[in-house]
């Protein structure tokens, strides 16, 4: 029988995934052919969404984007055989989008069938937590240690230094907390893990819990992802089915214990001691710091809190080793980064990459360009408390240290880009009034400031006193910057002056007085 | 006030024996209530307090401190659309100024027929594919005024 695949992500569902598969189905049946349908993850080139695979004897065969209105036509071109047709991709290996990235974290996303533990095993699935089981806790924690993996959440604080806190820190209950509250604008690369890999995730997190010695875990999942909420839950049982979680993990005695969260809406909460407040069935206030949450964290207890990424990134460290993982990137910025393109781009979707890669070959050569063919003016990378990047930057590779070099992030990899009609003041403006939104409130220099920056917005591009209020902008920036608990009032300066200092023409500036 | 009937106060009681001995009960314990009678009414605010001996203050502040969770109920459908950065750089703007005037109300509120409650959203991880709206649990992406509207008349006359 000749298998088929129709895509199950958000994304290609969001472009009518479900309504394509019906109508192959449909004309399968009405064509009295048999075809096993296979309701993969994304490749991640999602201009070509919903993008239909058929498995051939040479490989699988892409085409896309397909809709019900192709699904004949595709029919009597042969496509189950790898007929040509107008929308003939050929190979998806060979497609040079996917050729030209560096899967590691994403190795299966789009291959396999995101709920099929037996896909997820013959492609490899489960070798870490092999190897992970006939390891010491600390050497586990050093092999993290080794490969030089990195925060993916944004914040790029070495892993295994945080697993080791954990790991000598003395108490009778330990946690490990995926912080999989992705509400940055521009990202989907945990929502993709999820949806398209969730084993992957969950073989981290239980790796995480033989290392540290912590025996519940908890998926902490924002509220906007329900597709991803229903992959989780249905592989999390299939795993407990299958003793890869529970009491007794692969018969070697050891415990761990998943449990999927919602969150409810609210940014501030990817901040991870909010989170844990959160998950503790409080308001999402921000804790102060210390005590760290790897000494003091859920209910008190030590906890590992991690991204999706840095999480589901652990199995292949601990399959392939340590060096394998830090033979990618540069600097002091080992592995690679699932980049995500996205906003105002001819081709977007999801490209990992080893660090190093510059932001203009990801903007033409992967992007292609704006998708309304003007010039890309702004690019803003790292979420909505990433800087705005102008075109003069574009050269910058994607690299922690690099990017702190220009007072800018990369965050969780999001890239938003923005054609030549940006009002870039507009934008500064949106950075606070979405500050004032989300705000937890516990300290005053996000809680008001971003409020007051607002209306000194307005002030400023309605000519109101200007020079004093460009003047009052900058303090205020500087007050937030050095004065808030955390990244969130913290950060927003990143947006406004990074906007401010690129593009002072937007606000009633000369152009030559840029100041970056 | 709204008043709740004996069978929704019957579901809420049964939400809080499921919930009450979780480690965290309150954060699943409101999505349970709201997946099911659709808001979390104030009416119930004093039995969760009683259940997880919390006062009906904190609860009250952690019901308002998150977007997801109502306190009336919604329309039949509730839209949200996303207004951060990716969405405007496509042209959410226009998009939401659209979708505002042909339903004739201004975000957290409710259509004249009930049938579509609109909310703001700040991100869908749809990013892709901007602008973005989610209409009850499904995304839809590269909305333009033309599929907005086809969606709207949908749910209307479903």
């Amino acid at each position: 029988m000749v298998k088929v695949y129709v895509p199950r992500d958000s994304t290609a569902l969001s472009l009518g995934a479900d309504r394509t598969a019906k109508a192959i189905q449909a004309e399968a049946d009405k064509r009295g052919v048999k075809i096993e349908l296979i309701r993969n993850g994304s490749r991640g080139l999602f201009w070509l969404e919903p993008m239909v695979e058929v498995a051939t004897g040479k490989g699988r065969v892409a085409y896309g984007p397909v809709l019900p209105k192709d699904v004949s036509g595709l029919f009597d071109a042969d496509f189950l055989n790898g007929g040509k047709h107008v929308l003939s991709l050929g190979l998806t290996d060979e497609i040079a989008w996917l050729k030209k990235q560096q899967r590691l974290t994403f190795a299966r996303v789009g291959i396999t069938d995101p709920v099929s533990l037996d896909d997820y095993i013959a492609h490899d699935g489960y070798k870490g937590l092999a190897n992970a089981l006939k390891m010491s806790g600390a050497n586990i924690v050093k092999t993290v240690t080794d490969s030089g993996l990195r925060g993916r959440g944004g914040a790029a604080f070495p892993t295994g230094i945080k697993w080791n806190t954990v790991l000598n820190a003395p108490a009778d209950q330990k946690y490990i907390v995926c912080n999989a509250d992705e509400g940055d604008s521009g990202t989907y690369s945990d929502r993709m893990v999820m949806e398209d890999d969730p084993f992957v995730l969950i073989e981290g997190m239980t790796i995480a819990g033989l290392a540290v010695g912590a025996i519940q875990g908890y998926i902490y999942l924002r509220s906007e992802y329900p597709h991803a909420l229903k992959v989780l839950n249905e592989a999390i049982a299939k795993a407990e089915a299958e003793g890869y979680l529970g009491d007794n993990i692969c018969g070697s005695g050891n415990k761990f214990n998943l449990e999927v969260r919602r969150a409810a809406g609210a940014y501030v909460c990817g901040e991870e001691t909010s989170l844990l407040e959160s998950l503790e069935g409080k308001r999402g206030l921000v804790r102060f710091k210390p005590p760290l949450p790897a000494i003091e964290g859920l209910f008190g207890k030590p906890t590992v809190v991690n991204n999706v990424i840095s999480l589901a990134t652990v199995p292949i460290i601990l399959d392939k080793g340590a060096q394998y993982y830090a033979d990618y990137g540069m600097g002091r910025t080992r592995g690679t980064l699932p980049i995500q393109l996205a906003g105002n781009l001819k081709q977007t979707g999801l490209v990992e990459l080893a660090f190093g890669a510059t932001l203009r070959e990801l903007l033409y050569d992967f992007g292609g360009g704006s998708a309304t063919g003007k010039p890309i003016r702004a690019v803003q990378v790292g979420g909505p408390l990433g800087a705005y990047l102008p075109e003069s930057q574009f050269d910058t590779p994607l690299d922690y240290e690099e990017f702190t070099k220009i007072w800018a992030v990369l965050g969780h990899g999001g890239i938003v880009a923005f054609d030549d009609t940006v009002d870039m003041a507009k934008m500064a403006r949106y950075a606070f009034e979405f500050c004032a939104i989300e705000s937890c409130g516990k300290c005053t220099p996000c809680r008001i400031g971003s409020t007051r920056g607002v209306e000194v917005v307005d002030k400023i591009t309605a000519g109101n006193h200007h020079a004093k209020n460009i003047q009052v902008l900058r303090d205020l920036s500087d007050t937030m910057l050095n004065g808030s608990l955390c990244a969130l009032g913290g950060m927003t300066p990143y947006p406004v002056l990074s906007a401010l200092n690129h593009f002072p023409e937007d606000f009633g500036l000369p152009k030559d007085k840029t100041t970056a | 006030m709204t008043v709740l009937s004996q069978q929704e106060l019957a579901r809420i009681e049964t939400h809080i024996a499921t919930h009450k001995a979780r480690p965290g009960a309150l954060m699943p314990l409101l999505h349970a209530i709201q997946d099911d009678i659709g808001y979390v009414p104030e009416t119930a605010y004093p039995l969760i307090s009683k259940a997880l001996a919390l006062s009906v203050a904190e609860v009250h502040g952690v019901v308002t401190f998150y977007h997801h969770f109502r306190t009336h109920p919604a329309g039949k459908h509730v839209l949200q659309v996303c207004r951060a950065e990716s969405c405007q750089s496509m042209g959410s703007e226009k998009l939401e100024a659209h979708i505002k005037s042909t339903l004739g109300i201004d975000y957290h509120q409710t259509s004249a027929d009930g049938a579509i409650t609109l909310e703001p959203v700040y991100c869908l991880g749809n990013c892709g594919c901007s602008p973005a709206v989610m209409l009850d649990d499904e995304v839809y992406g590269r909305m333009d005024a033309e599929k907005i509207d086809e969606l709207v008349r949908e749910v209307k006359n479903g």
